[in-house]
């Protein structure tokens, strides 16, 4: 009924014909196309430009007493701002740097492999001010403050205890809690972002 | 399927169809005229239960929407506006709310029941891994879906659940980020799992056909775990299993019924009745108690990576189950050590859920670890070594004389 096509018939050689090419390229073409299209698939995800926006925000502290905190919101996110007492620094020195569970300052003001002594912590010439993002490293929850077995803060969550300087001492957090970019803009107002 | 039945088409319309879309000869062979081993019990037929909660999961949900807001500013609201001012509004959430508990009692209840029987065993290993295909998205689909009231449980809930890709090396945190779509749950995560929570279901529909093709394809399991060897052994599906099913379903529906109008918040969480709020985490977040097990596992490893390993290899060990059990024998039945091991393995898995509820202190650590390590012990350890080791019992010749109380040959 059928006859053998001719051109088929021929095809299957050692050397590599133009169909071959034809082939790889199309599918090269097909592959980059996909992979070009996916991207924006994928990164339609990503934070959008009105919450990148939200750069940002100027906090007064004046009101903010000795051994008295506030908690602001930065691209929402609770950032606490504490004033804290001579007792509490004072702890928070006393703690040797060898002894933490994680010995870096994951302070965004200095470089990254800065130890997590309590003035990288806070800042120099400003040592009562600690500022820093209010969520727990572990799985991101806010912890609560003056709690906890180091006096400093508490994670409800899944039991994370920080110490006078926001650094995680106990628990299943594997680093202390972020200390976001900020700055003294007068005496009074701190800048965050 | 189709093949299992004899139907002619008689009318013409019938024939016209059969000719070119031979979708009744299909629904025949798959729901009628199917051979199914004669000895099923009841325990068999929460396949059927989860697929009607199923499908009043899909039309409550879709009745919801109709009247719910994905936005973080009126989510919580619209919620409210369903309990109080829509038509039934109460009954649907309920129903909804209440109708993913039910899901997953009528899963664990089958998932348990295929370990019981050996049915993810050869040659039905692709029917295991697509309900354990199943059960993972279907917690993917919960999650979701308990975020949407935009209650404090739903924000925090999420907070913890996101998180813990951050556990990930490197990527960790632009995933996070990435799931957010901005630096913490917001609107756009909100927006997303509304999407998601509304497509995975009919996802779950496309794979319970694959489940079911599967082993309507090998051939159902069955209490004695021996294959049908004539038509003495199996009946047609219809009617006898569509009735037991269908009581079955009936039954459960009370049972549903109960929580519904009686319990309707008993499985939630009061705190998921005040709205979100970003600055303050409630004092003790729990998941859903169908999470429970896993959230104990999560939490007995005392490092966020480790922990969250744990957690996800305590599901995907299940995928890998039809090879770690080396028993030939399938049914529990005729392994009377895997018996005991069986029932230990149900009651480690119901210590850790109770110990996910427990506050992460003291004693409630220390025991989460010891049945951490026991549960994978039982997959890792006791299944395949049990196989080489155990002394059967004598397996029946066949499933008609299993139901006569006739013992056969040796295993």
């Amino acid at each position: 009924m059928f006859r053998e096509d001719a051109t088929l018939e021929h095809t299957d050689t050692a050397e590599p014909t133009r169909r071959d090419f034809l082939y790889i390229a199309t599918g090269a073409v097909g592959a980059v196309g996909v992979g070009a299209l996916a991207w924006p698939f994928i990164h339609q995800m990503n934070p959008d430009a009105s919450a990148l926006a939200l750069a940002s925000v100027e906090v007064d502290v004046s009101a903010v007493e000795v051994g008295q905190s506030i908690t602001v919101t930065w691209r929402g996110k609770p950032v606490f701002i504490r004033q804290r007492t001579e007792k509490e620094i004072a702890e928070a020195n006393a703690v040797p740097i060898s002894d933490l569970p994680d010995q870096f300052a994951r302070n965004a003001n200095l470089e990254d492999g800065a130890d997590a002594s309590d003035v990288n912590r806070s800042s120099t010439g400003k040592e009562a001010w600690l500022v820093m993002v209010g969520i727990c490293t572990h799985l991101g929850c806010v912890p609560l403050g003056e709690a906890g077995d180091f006096g400093g803060w508490f994670c409800p969550c899944h039991g994370s205890h920080y110490d006078t300087a926001g650094r995680i001492r106990k628990g299943p957090a594997p680093e202390n809690m972020l200390v976001p970019p900020y700055q003294f803009a007068e005496n009074d107002t701190i800048v965050v972002g | 399927m189709a093949g299992h039945s004899t139907y002619e088409p008689q009318s013409a319309p019938a024939k016209w169809l059969e000719r070119r879309l031979p979708v009744i000869s299909l629904m025949r062979g798959s729901f009628v005229d199917f051979p199914t081993p004669k000895n099923l019990n009841y325990w068999w037929t929460f396949g059927g239960i989860a697929f009607f909660v199923l499908v009043v999961q899909i039309v409550t949900g879709i009745v919801l929407v109709m009247h719910y807001t994905p936005n973080d500013t009126m989510a919580f609201a619209s919620v409210e506006h369903i309990m109080r001012d829509v038509n039934y509004g109460w009954l649907m959430r309920y129903l909804h709310a209440n109708g993913a508990s039910m899901f997953f009692i009528a899963v664990y209840i089958h998932m348990f029941r295929g370990m019981y029987y050996g049915s993810y065993k050869e040659p039905r290993e692709i029917s295991w891994i697509l309900g354990v295909l199943i059960f993972l998205i279907m917690m993917a689909t919960a999650f979701m879906g308990y975020v949407l009231p935009w209650g404090q449980m739903s924000l925090w809930g999420a907070t913890v659940i996101t998180n813990l890709f951050s556990a990930i090396p490197l990527v960790g945190e632009s995933i996070t980020t990435w799931l957010w779509g901005g630096f913490s749950v917001g609107n756009p995560t909100l927006n997303r799992f509304f999407s998601l929570h509304y497509l995975l279901p009919f996802v779950l529909v496309g794979i319970v056909i694959l489940h079911i093709w599967a082993f309507h394809t090998t051939g159902n399991n069955n209490p004695a775990g021996v294959d049908p060897k004539s038509e003495k052994d199996t009946l047609p599906f219809h009617p006898y299993y569509t009735m037991k099913d269908l009581l079955a379903i009936v039954v459960f529906m009370i049972f549903f019924s109960w929580f519904v109008f009686y319990l309707p918040n008993y499985m939630g969480h009061p705190d998921n009745y005040i709205e979100a709020n970003p600055m303050v985490t409630p004092a003790h977040i729990v998941p859903e108690w169908y999470f429970l097990p896993f959230y104990a596992i999560l939490r007995a490893v005392p490092d966020k990576l480790g922990g969250v390993i744990a957690m996800f290899g305590a599901i995907a060990v299940l995928f890998v189950l039809p090879w770690l059990d080396t028993s030939k024998v399938r049914s529990a039945t005729f392994r009377p050590v895997f018996k005991v091991f069986f029932w230990l393995f149900a009651f480690y898995s119901v210590m850790l859920g109770w110990l996910g509820a427990m506050p992460a202190e003291g004693i409630y650590v220390i025991l989460s670890r010891v049945f951490t390590v026991l549960y994978f012990t039982h997959f890792l350890v006791i299944l395949p070594v049990l196989g080489l080791i155990e002394k059967t019992k004598k397996v029946p010749d066949s499933i008609n004389d299993a139901v006569l109380g006739k013992t056969g040959h040796a295993a």
